[in-house]
């Protein structure tokens, strides 16, 4: 067998392996962010790297890069053994990294740009003939003819990002990340970024190409490997797996394994409590229809960056409606502003705690409060009495495990961080409350308590609108669930409906 | 082990532990080295005595410190304060001299002004989403020009005894200015306290995104903040010219927005915003002038006198920074290991 691979690659020497990342292992405290991952690119090769939210891959990359010392595991490059301690190293060895928010200086030029820290010089001065020169064979390289004297502010985003490339072409890279490059451009743009990373790839470069766009990976790379929460799940060559089992790797289960599992019994229906018909925002959503009833529990799914999230601020008022219109138990109802969505009996739990729900320094139960304390308004303070109360009640209904109402809830596991900001919106008792990935990054048993949550609020006649990528908890909690795919609704699917491999056919489009 | 959790305890002491510290490490070196400098003594019934004069020559800051503390609760900062004491000096100078309006009257428009420019300090970063520090660097740089167009340029000085008083006059048998400060004290305190204004406050500085997704009008939060402070600024500019008995608005408030900055830093809440103690920043602006008045006493020359005072302020914030407390920590407990 490595005899047969030997010969191969002396045959086809573009096929050489030039990195391979062996079995890494990284910890923040406890929580594992890689366990036991690889990595092979080889030479003149695009590969993508997939995977959702907390994947592993951004950390991966930083592994890479040298931004955290893995705490075990190998990475040999072009045959040595290396351990990077920092960026620039990386950058020495010959590994360079485009990020998604291009971090160049706008008001210089782009011969400065690309030569930026490594400037030809004599006698400390500039030479700015040869740096002309470099610059000009950079952009050359990408078959672009652009003046390099241009201030980089003055050109389009998609022109920058070339700019980008160009500066780790000129470091002699031998291998190119690119994250998340394409998320800020147009079609036409992205297309020609792909005609640049096959132009690269034919020079022998390897490219490691991550994104969460379905269409761009089957478009562009040739292998794919695919992570999944911190875990390697398979390395695939792209020609050979199709959409639905490119979809079942990054979720998890394969596609008949979830077949069987069935959605809950349909239950007594209420009325119609929100009905938002053609909303959307250009460039975040497209027009779309929902309803959710009293009583009810929406799923929405689809993948990473498919508007699960921008469906909920839209509906919330945290991103603005440009189309469409929203009634509320039968009244046409404008919601602009989260404040107008929580007087008008809406709540929304986001995705990302740390930075858009929690308040790291206040106590736990200044963290519950809040919410009713602002829709009393700032003259009607809660008693000091009225607060313990109703701490003490969510502490003890939700199983919030903390060491006092006093503790700052920076403190606090994330599952029980999450529980504080369910009590934070169950105490204002809302009509409907939108739940974007409340499982994520907590612990086994919290997850099922928050599930059971969620029935219980069913029970009482609440409208849920649940959001996960764990597609066997939008079946198990869900009656209904709208599918978005790259930024549109794509479907619908009712009660009996409701199973894992219908939700993946229609994510991948299959139906 | 028992001592190590008492030093444990000790160096991750509350908010207000260390400017506490270094204020009675003040006093302790000014009752070693400074004559009477705790000598206190009735005459005509009132009293005398350097801890007096710290009072009332540290009133001006502890009005400043007060609304900054609300600016910097929401993670901004008002550099402002210094040219509104200005305005707000020149407007009573020339309503006292030139119109016979009522001292009420006087004081009532005066600090009506003094808020209106905090409002627009709000306005600006709230609505215009300008930078505090660019936002109310505007209103610094412009509000002793407006000043000076009040005053034409001129020094206006007051002789009307009603407006001095504010300034010179005593209650109690202490200087005026402390009942000032103890009544805009008590007025902050239920304000941030008895309303919701204080969790507001300290949830739109700690994390703006979550605090206004629940619902919280982080907006109105914060134009509150830079109006209450133009508010503090107005009643300090007013003492500072019936101090001197004068409108000079070249001079008024000078530099004193930094002395309010410190105040409040040294008072233990912190530049990022958030947690805020009110109590603290009256600590940290007397502990700032008793620097102040001990150099005075000691006779250092006031070209010098910053150096001692950057000193003091330096080792205050590092005693509060637990990244320092715990460098100092990691010392001990090495030394002590063997």
């Amino acid at each position: 067998m490595t005899s047969v691979c030997s010969v191969v690659n002396a045959l086809f020497p573009m096929a050489a392996e030039i990195l391979r990342m062996r079995d890494i292992h990284k910890a923040f405290q406890s929580v594992k962010a890689l366990d036991g991952v690889s990595l092979t690119l080889r030479t003149g090769e695009i590969h993508a790297l997939m995977g959702e939210n907390g994947a592993g891959k951004s950390t991966l990359i930083k592994v890479l890069t040298g931004v955290y010392l893995p705490d075990n595991g190998l990475i040999e490059f072009d045959g040595r053994q290396i351990s990077p301690r920092s960026p620039r190293e990386a950058e020495a060895a010959g590994i360079s990294t485009v990020y998604q928010e291009i971090n160049l200086v706008p008001t210089m030029s782009i011969a400065d740009n690309i030569l930026l820290g490594r400037q030809p010089t004599r006698l400390g001065c500039l030479r700015k003939r040869d740096m002309r020169r470099r610059a000009e064979a950079a952009i050359g390289r990408l078959g672009l003819e652009l003046d390099v004297a241009r201030s980089l502010g003055s050109c389009s985003l998609a022109v920058q990002q070339m700019v980008a490339i160009a500066r780790a072409l000129d470091v002699q890279a031998r291998l190119l990340i690119l994250d998340e490059p394409t998320s800020s451009l147009d079609e036409r743009e992205v297309e020609f970024l792909f005609d640049i990373m096959r132009r690269l790839r034919a020079e022998g470069m390897a490219i490691l190409f991550v994104t969460h766009f379905l269409n761009q990976v089957y478009a562009v790379s040739d292998r794919i490997t695919v992570l999944r929460n911190g875990g390697f799940v398979g390395e695939f060559r792209t020609a050979e797996l199709p959409r639905l089992q490119l979809i079942s790797a990054m979720l998890g289960r394969t596609y008949e394994e979830v077949q069987h599992l069935k959605a809950p019994a349909e239950t007594q229906r209420g009325d119609t409590f929100l009905e938002a018909t053609g909303i959307g925002r250009r460039g975040l959503l497209n027009p779309m229809d929902l309803t959710i009833a009293s009583g009810e529990v929406v799923g929405l799914a689809g993948l990473l960056g498919s508007g699960r999230s921008e469906t909920a601020k839209l509906l919330f008022g945290i991103e603005k409606s440009d189309s469409g219109e929203m009634r509320m138990q039968g009244k046409p109802a404008l919601i602009d502003s989260p404040r107008r969505a929580v007087r008008n009996g809406l709540a929304f739990s986001s995705e990302d705690r740390k930075s858009e729900g929690i308040i790291p320094h206040l106590s736990v139960r200044e963290n519950l409060i809040l919410a009713m304390q602002a829709s009393r308004g700032v003259l009607r303070l809660l008693s000091r009495n009225e607060q313990h109360a109703l701490a003490e009640h969510y502490i003890r209904a939700l199983n919030i495990k903390t060491p006092s109402p006093e503790t700052p809830i920076q403190n606090l596991s994330g599952g029980n961080q999450q529980k504080v900001l369910l009590g934070r919106w169950l105490a204002l008792q809302p009509k409907l409350i939108m739940l974007d990935e409340p499982t994520r990054g907590i612990d086994v048993g919290a997850k099922a308590e928050i599930e059971k949550l969620v029935h219980s609020l069913r029970a009482k006649g609440m409208a849920v609108l649940f959001i996960s990528s764990d597609l066997e908890e939008i079946v198990r909690t869900c009656e209904r669930v709208a599918v978005l795919r790259d930024r549109s609704k794509v479907g619908e699917l009712t009660g009996a409906e409701v199973q894992p491999g219908r939700i993946m056919n229609m994510i991948a489009h299959h139906e | 082990m028992n001592n190590a959790a008492t030093m444990r305890a000790w160096f991750s002491g509350g908010t207000l532990l260390w400017p506490l510290v270094g204020l009675g490490l003040l006093l302790a070196f000014n009752l070693m080295f400074s004559n009477n400098f705790f000598a206190l003594k009735i005459l005509d019934g009132r009293l005398y005595g350097t801890p007096v004069d710290v009072f009332h020559q540290g009133s001006k800051v502890m009005l400043l410190a007060m609304g900054m503390t609300l600016v910097i609760a929401t993670g901004g900062v008002d550099l402002s304060v210094g040219s509104i004491m200005a305005i707000t000096g020149a407007v009573a100078a020339v309503l006292v001299t030139q119109t016979q309006f009522a001292l009420a009257t006087i004081l009532a428009i005066s600090l009506a002004i003094a808020t209106i420019a905090g409002l627009c300090n709000g306005l600006l970063v709230a609505l215009a989403g300008i930078q505090p520090i660019v936002a109310t660097l505007i209103l610094m740089v412009a509000g002793r020009g407006v000043a000076m167009l009040l005053t034409g340029g001129q020094i206006i000085t007051i002789n009307d005894p009603a407006f001095v008083f504010l300034g010179t006059g005593q209650f109690l048998g202490l200087p005026f200015t402390i009942t000032i400060v103890a009544l805009v004290f008590l007025v902050t305190i239920l304000a941030v306290r008895k309303t919701a204004a204080g969790l507001f406050l300290e949830s739109v500085g700690d994390n703006e995104k979550a605090a206004s997704y629940s619902g919280v009008n982080a907006r109105f939060v914060k134009i509150l903040a830079y109006t209450y402070s133009g508010l503090c600024a107005g009643f300090a500019g007013l003492i500072a010219t019936a101090n001197i008995k004068a409108a000079d608005s070249s001079r008024v408030g000078e530099m004193m927005e930094l002395d309010a900055i410190f105040a409040v830093v040294v008072g233990g809440t912190a530049l990022t915003g958030g947690r805020f103690t009110v109590i603290g920043s009256i600590i940290g602006a007397l502990l700032i002038q008793t620097l102040t008045t001990t150099m005075y006493n000691l006779g250092v020359a006031p070209a010098v006198a910053p150096v001692p005072k950057a000193l003091v302020i330096i080792a205050v914030c590092l005693m509060q920074s637990a990244a320092f407390r715990a460098h100092i920590k990691s010392f001990f407990s090495q030394w002590r290991r063997p």
